[in-house]
């Protein structure tokens, strides 16, 4: 028997080359490359004035001149209200969907995604449509509704509470899918031994399934707070409007000509600091608790019965995606086919005039459409691969150094996305990369600021799974790689749909980076939609943003529809 | 790739005398090319290139029309519009020029001293279409035929005629000050816009930088490009604009939208937008065709009929219900002026008006 055992311990090593070590490197060493090259030429840009040599003199300028410390000030005001409203509602909403026997679960995830898919400076244009103070549909309706005169208003979303309210909009999701997918993975028996030992519905949601969330509710609250602190498109549209700075529109406001880079550095320095000491207060809280709840052996989750109370969390939950779903898309469909965007569609109103001018006169139209799907995808699948394998390496500990490729993979969060834009541009500008105005350095920023969210999601997953099955699988004799392939992946298949589809949104969505990186050639549709805003064409930036929204979906929905690919085959 | 080449004021310490001299030469220092016709040799060139890349900040329904009838004149050749505000595609080019990428071949810009700087920086390749050498009279041509005026237009108050009876409206700067107006009012940018930053300058110049202290008392609503106001006082967003480009009000007006013109008693800002081709154009016959094109009378023709805008081209026709050029006060346009002195003014702007 002994003999039997050593036997097939020892085989796999004299026939196959262990890939695993270099995989691993390989994809380590391509994470620090996207990373460290950027970040690199922000510190350089930082601590060092004209002439090249080392100075501080960039940083006091940041506390005492106001033009830059009230928009400091501000954008962390900013962060921290959305996280709260984020969490507040994403939390209890993802509780509803994935625990529950709410009615229409389904449908309610679905439209989430679809508040995600939305880019947040198309949500922040049609709420330009929906709340300004005087051409608003809402504030019109209120006026129309109470008889009250021509200059009052109910909603004026030229003002810092609308500013932080679309951010929030269009940040809940990111929570929401984080508790919602820690919550799906939650098998039953925990509860049902609480149950047993006679706890209430309340007292177990409480001891049981919130600890078991909470890594996934600080995962993505973290998230929540550095993506409104780091958004470009919502202030740069609402902000200057209301006479306020944001910080990243005032590091965009550096770059009007000439630049400014050493100060845009130094500015977008303390949201470095400001990440690191949030993860380390992340580790802190978890701590060192397991929160494996996938081991060897797994029973479905338990839904909580509601009773009467689920017609109320249906109505809550719908009333919760007015904001980001039903009343914008009303608003960009009736600019869509109005003659003016502030009337709304009537027999004598309609037009098919703005589709017509975004598809047949607007030369830029098919460009953007081709470059921004081609980017998509491309940066999807790569992106994926890379967290799945950076994600298996530091939550299995795989090689020396993992530490530092957690920080990595999670450091874009906190550069604004227009910086990290300017640092890709200082580095690939020059020999022996010389990638600007090619795809390819779109590509590279799209995979680097997608990478945290993607990582933070693929390293929930690892952390569910329990290592026992994978050392199953090596005790059995395959090696690490094809232990990761053939085991943990397709538990993860969900999860990795699902961060596909992630960075597919993200790519689609992005602007900050793409405003800094694009050519005539290489142009996306979120910076023509900026462009557009930009002169005021409103309905045109309807027309497209309907557009983009109906082709995301579409994508979204085929990659969750087939069970092959990550759909549940239940519920 | 020097990462501290563009800043103005290297360029302007020694070049701003040139300049002065170079805009308002007289013949005696003119060393333009002559004049070129649109012959079939360069027609079949262009067509072999095939398409035309045009840098504008012309609102962009107006710019698409001009390259979609440039289209139907020249079948082939394609027109590719690539539209943002002045300030913005000085950033665009010069990036795409400090990193070897030649995309644009036309460029227009509402910041005549853009095409002043670029001319310096010797990116504009001379070239005289016919109609500039025959038609135009000389302060709206470059002596060296590096550019020309493409259009002219103005900058104007204006006001929603629904929300603003036609007694209370505005007639000057001055009366924009009425604390009556205190957040109606909607102005945009001349950190983004051409437009403005002349604009700007013009007024700051004429009337003086405590007409813009006063203004920014008023809770303006702020945008940044030129063409955005006469939209959002169409919407009703606001009921008057500060300033904004004359040509979308017009176009509005006579689309039967509720929005009318003013023309300030203390003068009205003069905006020239030249048209410039680059040394360095990937498709450089095509380039000369749409210049071609572009000077033409019957492209000037479309400007103002379909533009709003107003053309020195003598063969143009002003358009009828529109307030004529020579019935206007305007104030006087300095190219020269607004290079040497426009980072003071938008860095100024930023100061008073916080953003």
């Amino acid at each position: 028997m002994t003999t039997l055992a050593t036997g097939v311990l020892r085989a796999p090593r004299r026939i196959g080359f262990d890939a695993s070590k270099p995989v691993l490197l390989f994809c380590a060493a391509v994470l620090c490359v996207l990373i460290v090259l950027p970040l690199s030429w922000l510190l350089y840009y930082a601590f060092t004035d004209k002439k090249g040599a080392f100075t501080l003199v960039n940083f006091p300028r940041l506390v005492t001149d106001t033009a830059y410390f009230d928009p400091l000030l501000t954008t962390f005001v900013l962060a921290i209200f959305s996280s709260i409203i984020c969490c507040a509602v994403a939390a209890p909403m993802g509780w509803l969907v994935a625990r529950t026997d709410m009615p229409l679960r389904r449908a309610v995830r679905l439209l989430v995604t679809a508040s995600f898919v939305t880019p947040p400076f198309i949500g922040a244009i049609a709420w330009e449509l929906l709340a300004a103070p005087n051409s608003g549909l809402l504030n019109q309706l209120y006026r129309d509704l109470t008889g009250a005169e021509a200059g009052s208003h109910l909603l004026n979303i030229y003002s810092f509470p609308g500013v932080v309210f679309v951010i929030s909009c269009y940040t809940f999701p990111y929570v929401f899918v984080l508790v919602a997918n820690a919550l799906d993975r939650t098998p039953g028996d925990l509860e049902d031994a609480s149950a047993i030992l006679g706890a209430s519905m309340p007292y177990t949601a409480w001891r049981v399934t919130i600890p078991l969330a909470l890594p996934a509710l600080v995962a993505g609250a973290l998230v929540a707070f550095l993506e409104a602190m780091t958004q470009f498109g919502t202030p740069a549209i609402l902000a200057m409007p209301a006479g306020f700075h944001t910080m990243t529109t005032k590091i965009w406001s550096l770059f009007q000509f000439p630049p400014k880079p050493d100060l845009a550095a130094a500015a977008s320095l303390p949201l470095l600091v400001l990440t690191v000491v949030l993860l380390r207060a992340q580790h802190m809280v978890l701590g060192r608790r397991g929160y494996a709840v996938v081991g060897g052996k797994n029973s479905e989750p338990r839904l909580v019965q509601l009773g009467g109370y689920k017609w109320l969390a249906l109505l809550l939950s719908l009333l919760v995606l007015m904001c980001p779903v039903f009343l914008p898309y009303f608003a960009l469909l009736n600019a869509s086919f109005s003659k003016l965007a502030s009337h709304i569609v009537s027999f004598n109103n309609f037009t098919f005039q703005n589709i017509r001018f975004v598809f047949t006169e607007l030369s830029a139209t098919q460009i953007a459409i081709k470059n921004t799907f081609i980017l998509g995808a491309l940066a999807a699948t790569l992106g994926t691969v890379l967290a799945l394998v950076i994600g298996y390496v530091t939550a299995r500990k795989a090689i020396v150094g993992h530490r530092i490729l957690a920080f990595l993979a999670s450091a874009p969060l906190a550069i604004p996305g227009i910086v990290l834009g300017v640092g890709l541009f200082f580095s690939y500008t020059r020999p022996p990369f010389v990638l600007y105005g090619t795809l390819w350095i779109l590509l590279i920023a799209y995979i680097t600021l997608s990478m945290p969210a993607a990582y933070q999601q693929m390293q929930s997953a690892f952390r569910a799974v329990h290592p026992e099955l994978e050392d199953a699988s090596r005790i059995l004799g395959a090696t690490q790689l094809r232990a990761l392939w053939q085991i943990t992946a397709p538990l993860l298949r969900t999860s990795v749909i699902a961060t596909w589809c992630f960075i597919f949104v993200s790519v689609v969505r992005e602007l900050s980076a793409a405003i800094m990186l694009f050519t005539s050639q290489t142009k996306v549709l979120s910076v023509l939609i900026y462009d557009l805003n930009e002169s005021g064409d409103l309905a045109a930036i309807a027309v497209l943003g309907v557009f983009m929204m109906i082709i995301t979906s579409a994508v979204v929905g085929l990659a969750n529809a087939f069970p092959a690919l990550g759909a549940r085959r239940t519920g | 790739m020097k990462n501290s080449t563009f800043t103005r004021r290297h360029v302007l310490a020694g070049s701003s005398a040139l300049a002065l001299g170079g805009v308002f030469s007289t013949r005696v220092l003119s060393a333009a090319p002559p004049a070129s016709a649109t012959t079939p040799e360069l027609i079949a060139a262009a067509k072999k290139e095939g398409q035309v890349v045009w840098y504008t900040s012309i609102d962009l329904k107006l710019s698409e029309r001009i390259g979609k009838a440039f289209e139907a004149k020249y079948p082939g050749i394609a027109c590719k519009v690539e539209r943002s505000g002045a300030e913005r595609l000085l950033q665009r080019i010069s990036q795409e020029y400090a990193s070897n990428v030649h995309a644009v071949d036309v460029v227009n810009s509402s910041d005549a001293s853009l095409l002043v700087y670029w001319k310096q920086q010797g990116m504009l390749a001379p070239y005289v279409p016919e109609d500039v050498a025959k038609y135009y009279p000389a302060e709206h041509k470059d002596p060296d035929g590096t550019y020309a005026s493409f259009r002219v237009f103005l900058c104007i108050i204006a006001y929603n005629t629904n929300l603003v009876k036609k007694e209370e409206a505005p007639k000057s700067f001055a009366d924009l000050l009425d604390p009556k107006w205190k957040g109606k009012i909607v102005k945009a940018h001349p950190g983004y816009s051409g437009t403005i930053l002349t604009a700007t300058y013009q007024i700051s110049r004429d009337i003086g930088w405590g007409y813009f202290e006063k203004l920014a008392q008023q809770n303006i609503m702020q945008v940044q490009s030129a063409a955005d106001p006469p939209k959002k006082i169409a919407l009703g967003e606001r009921p008057i604009m500060a300033d904004g480009v004359e040509y979308l009000i017009f176009a509005e007006k006579e689309a039967g939208q509720p929005v009318e013109p003013v023309y300030a008693t203390e003068g009205t800002p003069l905006i020239i937008g030249p048209n410039g081709l680059f040394k360095a154009a990937p498709n450089p016959n095509a380039a000369r065709l749409f210049q071609n094109f572009c000077f033409s009378p019957e492209c000037q023709q479309l400007c103002i009929d379909v533009g709003g805008l107003r053309s020195v081209h003598p063969q143009a026709k002003e358009h009828p219900g529109r307030t004529p050029l020579s019935k206007i006060k305007l104030m006087k346009d300095d190219a020269a002026a607004v290079l040497q002195h426009g980072e003071e003014i938008k860095a100024r702007y930023v100061k008073i008006f916080h953003v």
